[in-house]
Parts: structure tokens; sequence; C-alpha cells
């Protein structure tokens, strides 16, 4: 009930902290779908999510790590019914559910995911190697689309480790879909997808 | 005569004025764009934007007007955050400058804009030259980085300078005490925003009409001496004939509008400087037409604090 307007403003909010641009390579129909992008701030995936318009937001799930967002009440009640988010435990020792089927099911029923594929927010400039969970998803389910997004300026808003957001302008730029070619490996799949990623980063970064 | 109209009959009819010129200007972007040919629209597009633009302009501007002294400190409080963020952003800082970047927009900008809201001359004339130059390298140098200090330190105190003290002497203006211009100090703001603003535009103009010249052809190639005398020429003439709602003689605005123009039109030649150095042409993206909001007031930034101090200096 509430959700729709705590949803509209928290997009409200993000979009006037960061002036955020939005860049597209294209029209993007709804769709079966993963958008990746770099990962410097927990805010990341809220930018993305606020600079898709609506027909894309309302099917768009960010994955997101289990032990940060299943602490406290106000993580859980907005990773839960407002972002409707994929909680993934991200220790491969303890977790009880395996992420990729817990993705691909999200994938199955309809959903488009928001997806970090450097695993950890980066704190320097540049992008880190991906883990193969993008590789697994892509293989298991077919057709899937990927979207590159780079995210920029986001890691000055909010540093890793602070509390209080910058006011600075933040840029959110799409990239052109692409999806897992024929007899492909997972190293050459991760490394176009990171490729794809690095292409969209203005020079100088 | 004019002058002894009341301040609220002057501001009226001088925005009446702003309104009747934008009216045309409209008109004849529309007669343009519905003449030309399909090829040729991107300038008449360009001029369409920027009219657009400042019929929005004018209209916030009269809006915080209505609402008075608190209407003009909120708006141009606001243009400084706007200000602030584009320089920022546009000049790559580190996370050790986290904090000092925290004491600027959260600290910094708005005791400015209370300093001068209380009308505390004595301390809003030197808060960010003496206060914050002090402050922020030490939370800078907290942060315990040493990789380009200096070069960092001096970004975020440019910016403070640019966009939050230079931008907050206009509505400083307000706090001036002048004999027989008392509660009419908005006019002054009026003619300094007026006279600058006409000034890009006419120095555009001449420049479209008859510039061959560069002036500055490394800073900004686009600049001709034609457009930089014309404009400055018909701009302060413009500011001379607008006496009726300053403190001044029209010779006396003639020369204040001469050094606003001058000023602003250097001022444009920094900040280009700046631009060019980052490889940008436009500071931000905000006003259709115009680029970011430090774009539009560059020379705002350069004019406000000299005409502040020489009215203060000379009639007040």
């Amino acid at each position: 009930m509430l959700e729709p307007l705590v949803a509209r403003s928290l997009t409200g909010f993000i979009r006037l902290l960061t002036g955020s641009r939005v860049f597209w390579s294209g029209r993007l129909a709804p769709g079966r779908r993963v958008y990746y992008g770099n990962h410097s701030s927990h805010g990341d995936f809220v930018l993305i999510w606020s600079a898709l318009p609506p027909t894309l937001r309302a099917q768009a799930r960010p994955v997101a790590a289990a032990e940060y967002w299943r602490r406290g009440a106000l993580r859980r009640y907005l990773i839960g019914r407002v972002f409707k988010g994929v909680l993934v435990e991200r220790d491969g020792a303890q977790r009880t559910e395996d992420p990729i089927a817990q993705m691909a099911a999200a994938i199955e029923a309809g959903d488009a995911l928001i997806l970090f594929p450097e695993g950890t927010r980066n704190p320097g400039e540049g992008v880190l190697p991906f883990k193969s969970g993008l590789y697994r998803l892509a293989a298991r389910c077919t057709g899937l689309e990927l979207v590159p997004v780079w995210l920029e300026n986001l890691n000055r808003v909010m540093p890793k480790g602070r509390l209080i957001p910058l006011p600075l302008l933040c840029t959110a730029r799409f990239g052109a879909p692409f999806g897992l070619e024929e007899g492909e490996d997972k190293q050459q799949f991760l490394e176009r997808a990171r490729r794809a990623l690095l292409a969209l980063a203005p020079e100088n970064a | 005569m004019m002058s002894h109209m009341s301040s609220h009959a002057q501001a009226v009819l001088l925005f009446l004025g702003i309104g009747v010129v934008l009216l045309i200007a409209t008109l004849v972007g529309r007669v343009l764009a519905h003449r030309a040919p399909p090829g040729k629209r991107a300038t008449i597009d360009n001029l369409n934007a920027r009219v657009n633009a400042w019929w929005v302009m004018a209209a916030l501007v009269g809006a915080a007007f209505v609402f008075g002294k608190p209407g003009v400190l909120v708006l141009f409080f606001l243009v400084s955050l706007l200000a602030l963020r584009e320089f920022i952003t546009l000049l790559p800082t580190r996370s050790g400058d986290y904090w000092a970047l925290v004491a600027a927009f959260y600290l910094v900008l708005p005791i400015q804009y209370v300093l001068v809201g209380i009308a505390w001359y004595g301390m809003f004339a030197i808060f960010i030259p003496v206060y914050a130059f002090l402050l922020l390298p030490i939370l800078a140098a907290s942060g315990g980085d040493t990789t380009g200090f200096l070069e960092r330190a001096a970004k975020v105190q440019w910016g403070l300078m640019i966009s939050v003290f230079c931008i907050s002497h206009v509505p400083a203006l307000l706090t001036l005490n002048i004999p027989n211009y008392e509660h009419r100090q908005l006019l002054l703001i009026a003619f300094l925003v007026i006279v600058v603003q006409s000034s890009d535009v006419l120095q555009y103009v001449w420049g479209k009409l008859c510039g061959r010249r560069p002036i500055a052809p490394v800073l900004s190639p686009s600049k001709t001496w034609e457009g930089f005398i014309g404009g400055v020429a018909s701009a302060s003439l413009l500011g001379g004939l607008l006496w009726w709602i300053t403190p001044f003689s029209f010779f006396g605005a003639l020369g204040m509008a001469l050094v606003i123009n001058l000023m602003g039109f250097l001022g444009g030649l920094v900040m280009s400087a700046i631009k060019r150095d980052r490889g940008i042409k436009d500071w931000g993206h905000m006003i259709e037409g115009h680029g970011g909001v430090l774009d539009r007031l560059d020379s705002v930034c350069f004019a406000a604090p000299v005409f502040f101090h020489l009215t203060r200096y000379f009639w007040a």
C-alpha cells in the first residue's frame, strides 16, 4: 500500500541528490534481462533502478547481499517490500540456497535483475574482475539479455563506509544489450562483459 | 519623473519590460523556426531553447522578488548549491577530501547564507576567504592522503569562492544601507542581473552579426573583438538607461554597468580556461540551451563582489 509511495520518494530523492543523467544506447522493451554495473556503493542499484523508465522499473529486481540487507527492520522492509530484491548469501560455505538458482527462478518468473558482478564494492577506479555468476546465469537461462550500465561518480557521492552522501552529479550510461554466444567459454564471456562495461566509461576513468 | 515612482511600481514596470523583450524574442524565434529549412534548424532550436530558459529564469527571479529578502536568499542559496555541485563534480577530488566536502556543502554553504541573511558584513566578507580557507585543508589533511594535496585543497576552495562566496554577494546587496534608497535594494539586484545577462546576450548577437577577429582564440574561440566591444558598449548603455531603478546618476549607472560588463567578460574567460583544461564545453546540463548553472552565471560570479563593494564604498 505504502510501498509505491516510498519507492517514488526514494527515486525522487536520489534523482535530486545526484541530479542523475541517463544515457541510453537504444530503446529497451520489457524482457528477460540482467542490468549489470560497476559497484562502488550501496546506493548503486537504486540509481540504476530509478534511471529505468517505469515499465522497466516495475519488473526490475536488485540482487543484494543477504548479510547486509537482513540486518535491521528498515533494510528488510526496503529490500523486501519496496525494491523486491533477490537476497543472496555470499558466503559459499554457509549458504543454504544456491544464488544462481534463486536468480534463475526470478528470471523464469519474468523479472529483470540488477546485478553487480564485481561481487564487492570497489573503492578504487576501473572495474574488478567479474565473479562467475553472470556466466552461470546466462548459461542457465537461454536467450537472456545482458545490459551493461556504467555508473559515474556515485563512489564520490556515497564513499564506502561513509554515512553522509555528497550532492554531486551522477551519470548512468546504459550500453547495448548482448547475450552469451554459442561456444563461448566462461573466461571469454566474462571478459567480454567486463569490456562492454568499461567501454561506457569516460576516457579519464 | 520615473525616479519618483514607488519601488513597487518600478519593479512592476521593469518586469513588464523584461516580459515584452522575451515575448518579442519568443515570437522572432517561432517565426525563424517556421521559416528555416530543415537542415539549418540547429542554431534556431538552440536560440529558442535559450529564450524558453530565460522565461523560466525571469519567472524564478520574479517569484523570489515577490517573497522579498527571504525569497532572494533561498533562490541564491539554491543557485550556489547547484553551482558548487557542478564545480566539484567536474574537478575530481579523492576520497581523502570527503570531510572537507561534507563541510563545504553542509556547513560553509548554509552558514554563508545565514551570515548574509543577518547582514553581518564583517563576517560574511571574510568567512570563506579566512575561516573556510583554513578549516578545509585541515579536514583534508586529516584524510591522510597527500597525492595532489595542494591541488585538491585549491579546487575545493575555488569551488566555494566562485559558487558560494561570489554568488552570495548578489543577495548581499540587500544588506546595503544606501541613503534615500531604503527598501529598494531588490532593484539593485535586478540591475546587476539584467546588465550581466543582457551583456552576455548582446555579445553573442554582436559576435554573430559582425564578429571577425578572435579576442582570446585559446580560451574561447567563439568570442570576438567585435562581439566584446559591441556587447559591452550596448549593455553598458542599457545599464545607464536603467539609472532610474538605482541610487546612481545616469553616468554613475553607466560606469557601474561598464565595470560589471568588463568583470563579467573576463570572468567568462577565466571559467572557460578551467573548462578547457578539463576538456569540457559546459559545466552542466541543467538548463536546456545554456548548459549548467555555472555556464549562465560565470559572469555574475565575477561581477557581483566588485559591484557590491563599489556600491558600498561610494554610495552606502
